[in-house]
């Protein structure tokens, strides 16, 4: 009896992403708990953006596909339509334009639109199946870069990034032409000194800090530099944990949230860092699999959107904190503190599931 | 149902995306493979460099300022100490609207206009990173006042800091000199002495006079603390410390009591006075009026002050025993007399007959004695009692230039004694080399005649004439002079006592230094130009008067006391050692535009020489304001006989 239940409420879960999940989840509240100097508030908090965001994540796993195809064009509207309200309306904080308060609550839609946007394109080339005209990536490309340049103009360029990729994976995998992306990608190329020639001085400046934070050591670059002397100095084996000196001394900034990487990569050392690669490389080709096995054109889209974008998180976060990306403000998947982020991530591996686990159900049924 | 190509289609199409997703996996290798790669950069290859960059930024050097040595006179006298204050530091780099911020500060303590102008001077001169004092000396509430609104004041400290304070003000100041903060220039000197990492922490530097001649003593070795910082700076704890070790204390030759006597003794006539112990150079007293007050320039003086030192025309700031520079007039003649007896001259019972002036063979210029009509007959010793001219007008021409001055350059004329303090300037002995260099002339015979009376190009520093005067005193033998006579290791407790280790011994006939002696003893005995000096004195002194003109006199004007400027009148000298025959103190005084030496100069070292050789302290002094009654107008009181030398 007991048993049923629990295998009744289980039985959308991806075991092996499960385990996964729920590992790097652990470890990254193991470094939380460094990072922000011991403090079990910290901790218990992120613990509750977890039981959030795990039942999300139950929630979107026993949500049939085909309903997800339902919601997916009424969702995306309704996302522009916040991201509309909030250039409008929402409320400032920290010089940008993120937020919009409803009264009960405040929400973030650009939040909506990392899920939304996949859905919508994936639900998009579902409906035109087996074509492959210029006139449908042209539309999809549209709605595409509304919700993106709505949210660049916040400005909110991390989420902006993610956005942008989540929907090119799908423009991808829905078979946009080789020949389109390599012409595209030449013509970009081409027009970029174009570009670089009519900015400004001080514009230039900014993008060459942006790409090189080195050059402004006080300012932008502090964190880059930082976040290299923090990990550099954990060599191979780490500092052990809760002894990375950089980051207990408040010389990393952000580090529970963007640079937590650095207080892991110093304490845990290039072992740890190599472990946690594969951790997330083995979440990324589980997602793989379930979108090479999907039934579906909107499923597989979506789910290999959905794993790409993971990649592009941790890929991006990574990157910027070892000094190899400009800083954009992307967080450390399933590790960096935050309830926004867990909630997402989790949304989007409970969508796996489903679309795992529902397929079986069907298949065996 | 599909149809076929439907079927074909969908077929292709899986192929294609999985295709497609395939790619997208070796994207995301490609990326991970870049990510380890950069991490076996960052922690493999670049590991010790960035390892050292973690240590550097965790851990911090925190200097310890060591105490700076004391200095004390010879019987203990506190003459220069610490003591710790509250001061209120601002780092302008760290505030954001200083004007309003020291505008709140004020509301809490007193921020006086003064403290605004040293503040904003300072601010000029330091860097934006430096901390800078804006209020010192806060009482007790005040720092309380201050420490329960600090979170209000970002970049402003309340320090409690070691401050040099020089208890008796203005009393030897020129001696003892003061200490300021370190500036660009004290930072290159001390790079080049690499010494710089010693003064991690010290904000304060010897500028002047015995602070800096043994800023190396005093200053001591800096200690450190390394701590363990955060990215605020913040100490977190201490790793390890090592104690600073406190400069060493200097003992002063300098008795205050006498440097006192002296001082007030000057009242506020401008001079100077150098006091030595012949027999072993120790520097008694060492005056240079009018004085001021090193207190002022401890951390940074005002513009107000500064331009009241700066700009007086009693030019307060110089050192006059070392940078003031005066004809020696007369005092110059018992020099000159033992370069003659030496030279086998004018052994008595060799005389002149004195009709009042001098003059060089075929010319008729003369070169007057200062009594018109002269002196009669006057022999080598009465020469120097009654300080002829025409006597040493003919001795020095005999002698000749050469002659004169390689004599008188064995005491010291032309030379730096070599104190103990910087800043020495040595004078001049005029020679026909130097002539020729300085202008470009030949030297003409009445330039010796007038160098024979100590007038012409020649020029003494006040300390010249009294190291002169010691070498006198003491046969011929040349002491080093020096201000501080011992350095007490404040660590060991050990004292280092310095000796003015004799640096050169005249070869002098003891019947040519009798004859010389006993002149000099007769300059201060009913007959001599200043027989007021030795009047009742209990013990013989040998002295020489001088008067030095601050303006020429043309050839047949007379020189009227009254009738010129005060400051155009002549400076009066004054040199003497006593007891004669087993000197203990000689000693030099000038008294700028005194007038005559005797009655000017000579009363000063008489108060000196009672009170060092018989501890009499001088009559009850007269208050500040009565000081110019007792200073004598030329011309008044004063015997006919001394008016004159």
């Amino acid at each position: 009896m007991i048993s049923q239940i629990l295998q009744g409420l289980i039985k959308h879960i991806d075991s092996f992403l499960m385990s996964c999940v729920l590992f790097t989840i652990l470890v990254g509240l193991f470094v939380l708990f460094s990072a922000s100097g011991q403090s079990f508030d910290r901790v218990s908090a992120q613990l509750v953006n977890i039981t959030v965001a795990l039942t999300v994540m139950w929630v979107a796993a026993n949500i049939p596909p085909q309903h997800l195809e339902r919601i997916a064009v009424p969702l995306y509207a309704l996302g522009v339509i916040l991201l509309i309200c909030v250039a409008l309306f929402g409320e400032i904080s920290h010089g940008a334009r993120r937020w919009l308060d409803l009264g009960i609550t405040k929400i973030q839609p650009s939040e909506i639109m990392r899920i939304a946007v996949p859905m919508m394109l994936a639900w998009f080339f579902s409906k035109r199946e087996s074509s492959h005209r210029i006139s449908d990536f042209a539309i999809a490309a549209v709605l595409l870069l509304v919700p993106v340049a709505l949210i660049i103009k916040q400005p909110d360029l991390g989420t902006a990034l993610l956005i942008s990729s989540s929907g090119f994976f799908v423009l991808f995998l829905a078979g946009l032409s080789w020949r389109f992306l390599i012409g595209g990608a030449v013509i970009i190329g081409a027009l970029l000194p174009i570009f670089w020639s009519m900015l400004h001085d001080y514009q230039r400046r900014r993008i060459e800090i942006l790409i090189d934070p080195s050059q402004d050591p006080l300012g932008a670059g502090y964190h880059t530099i930082q976040a290299t002397i923090a990990l550099g100095s954990g060599g191979v084996t780490g500092k052990g944990w809760l002894n990375g000196t950089q980051a207990q001394l408040d010389f990393l900034p952000e580090r529970t949230t963007d640079f937590i990487f650095a207080v892991f990569g110093e304490e845990f050392g290039m072992i740890g860092n190599l472990m946690l690669l594969t951790l997330f490389g083995l979440i990324i080709i589980r997602g793989i699999i379930i979108a090479s096995q999907a039934k579906s054109t909107f499923t597989r889209l979506l789910a290999g959107s959905i794993t790409l974008t993971f990649f592009t998180y941790a890929f991006v976060n990574i990157g910027m904190v070892c000094g190899i990306l400009p800083v954009v403000g992307v967080p450390l998947p399933l590790i960096s503190y935050g309830g926004t982020s867990m909630v997402t991530l989790l949304l989007g591996f409970g969508i796996l599931m489903s679309i795992q686990t529902h397929k079986k159900l069907v298949a065996s049924g | 149902m599909r149809s076929s190509t439907e079927l074909k289609n969908y077929q292709n199409e899986q192929h294609d995306f999985k295709l497609r997703l395939a790619t997208l996996g070796l994207l995301v290798l490609i990326s991970f493979s870049i990510l380890a790669t950069r991490f076996y950069f960052l922690q493999i290859k670049r590991y010790d460099y960035y390892q050292t960059l973690a240590e550097n930024n965790r851990i911090s050097i925190v200097p310890i300022t060591p105490n700076r040595g004391l200095i004390t006179d010879r019987n203990g006298v506190v003459l220069a100490h610490n003591f710790f204050v509250y001061t209120l530091e601002i780092t302008p780099s760290k505030v954001d609207n200083l004007d309003q911020t020291i505008a709140e500060i004020a509301k809490l303590v007193e921020v006086s206009s003064f403290d605004l102008k040293r503040f904003n001077k300072l601010k000029t001169q330091s860097h934006n990173f430096e901390s800078i004092p804006l209020r010192t000396h806060l009482n007790d509430v005040e720092a309380a006042k201050f420490a329960v609104n600090r979170f209000r004041f970002p970049g402003v400290e309340l320090k409690s800091r070691l401050f040099r304070h020089y208890p008796l003000g203005k009393l030897g100041a020129h001696m003892i000199g003061y200490i300021g903060r370190i500036n660009d220039k004290d930072i290159k000197n001390l790079e080049a002495a690499e010494v710089l990492s010693n003064y991690k922490g010290s904000d304060h530097i010897g500028k002047s006079g015995l602070e800096q001649s043994y800023e190396k003593e005093l200053h001591g070795t800096t200690g450190f603390q390394q701590v363990e910082i955060d990215a605020d700076g913040q100490a977190v704890r201490i790793l390890s410390s090592k104690a600073p070790t406190s400069g060493n204390n200097l003992i002063l030759s300098t008795d205050i009591k006498l440097q006192e006597i002296a001082e007030n003794a000057f009242g506020k006539r401008r001079g100077a006075l150098v006091a030595i112990k012949p027999n072993t150079g120790e520097v008694l007293a060492f005056v240079s009026m009018p004085t001021f007050d090193p207190n002022l320039f401890v951390d940074g003086i005002d513009v107000e002050n500064w331009r009241l030192l700066n700009d007086s025309i009693d030019k307060p700031l110089i050192n006059r025993p070392l940078r003031g520079i005066y004809p020696p007039g007369s005092t110059f003649k018992p020099f000159a007399a033992l370069a003659g007896l030496e030279a086998g001259k004018r052994h008595p019972p060799f005389s002149i007959s004195d009709a009042g002036y001098f003059t060089l063979p075929n010319s008729s210029h003369r070169y007057r004695d200062w009594k018109p009509g002269g002196h009669g007959n006057v022999d080598i010793r009465r020469a120097i009692t009654i300080s002829c001219d025409t006597f040493f007008y003919g001795l020095a021409f005999e002698l000749g230039i050469d002659r004169l001055t390689s004599f008188v350059r064995h005491f010291g004329f032309g030379e730096k004694s070599g104190i103990d303090i910087n800043g020495e300037i040595s004078g001049l002995l005029p020679t026909p080399e130097w002539k020729k260099r300085r202008y470009k002339q030949p030297w003409y015979m009445g330039e010796t005649v007038i160098v024979g009376i100590g007038q012409g190009y020649t020029l003494v520093t006040p300390m010249q004439l009294a190291q002169a005067t010691a070498i006198l005193a003491n046969k011929g033998v040349a002491m080093r002079p020096h201000l501080v006579s011992g350095i007490s290791n404040t660590k060991t407790g050990v004292i280092n006592t310095i000796s003015g280790a004799a640096s050169e011994k005249i070869n002098l006939d003891e019947k040519n230094l009798e004859i010389v002696k006993l002149g000099m003893i007769d300059v201060t005995l009913p007959g001599g130009t200043a027989a007021s000096v030795g009047a009742d004195a209990g013990y013989s002194i040998a002295a020489k008067t001088g008067t030095a003109q601050v303006i020429g006199i043309k050839q047949n004007e007379k020189y009227d006391a009254t009738a010129i400027d005060e400051r155009h009148r002549d400076h009066a000298l004054f040199i003497a050692y006593a007891p004669a025959d087993d000197p203990k103190i000689a000693l030099a005084v000038i008294v700028e535009n005194g007038g005559h030496g005797g009655s000017a100069a000579g009363p000063i070292a008489r108060k000196i020489m009672d009170y060092y050789l018989l501890g009499k302290l001088p009559p009850v002094e007269p208050t500040p304001a009565d000081t110019k009654a007792i200073a004598p107008k030329p011309g008044e009181n004063v015997p006919e006989e001394e008016l004159h030398d």
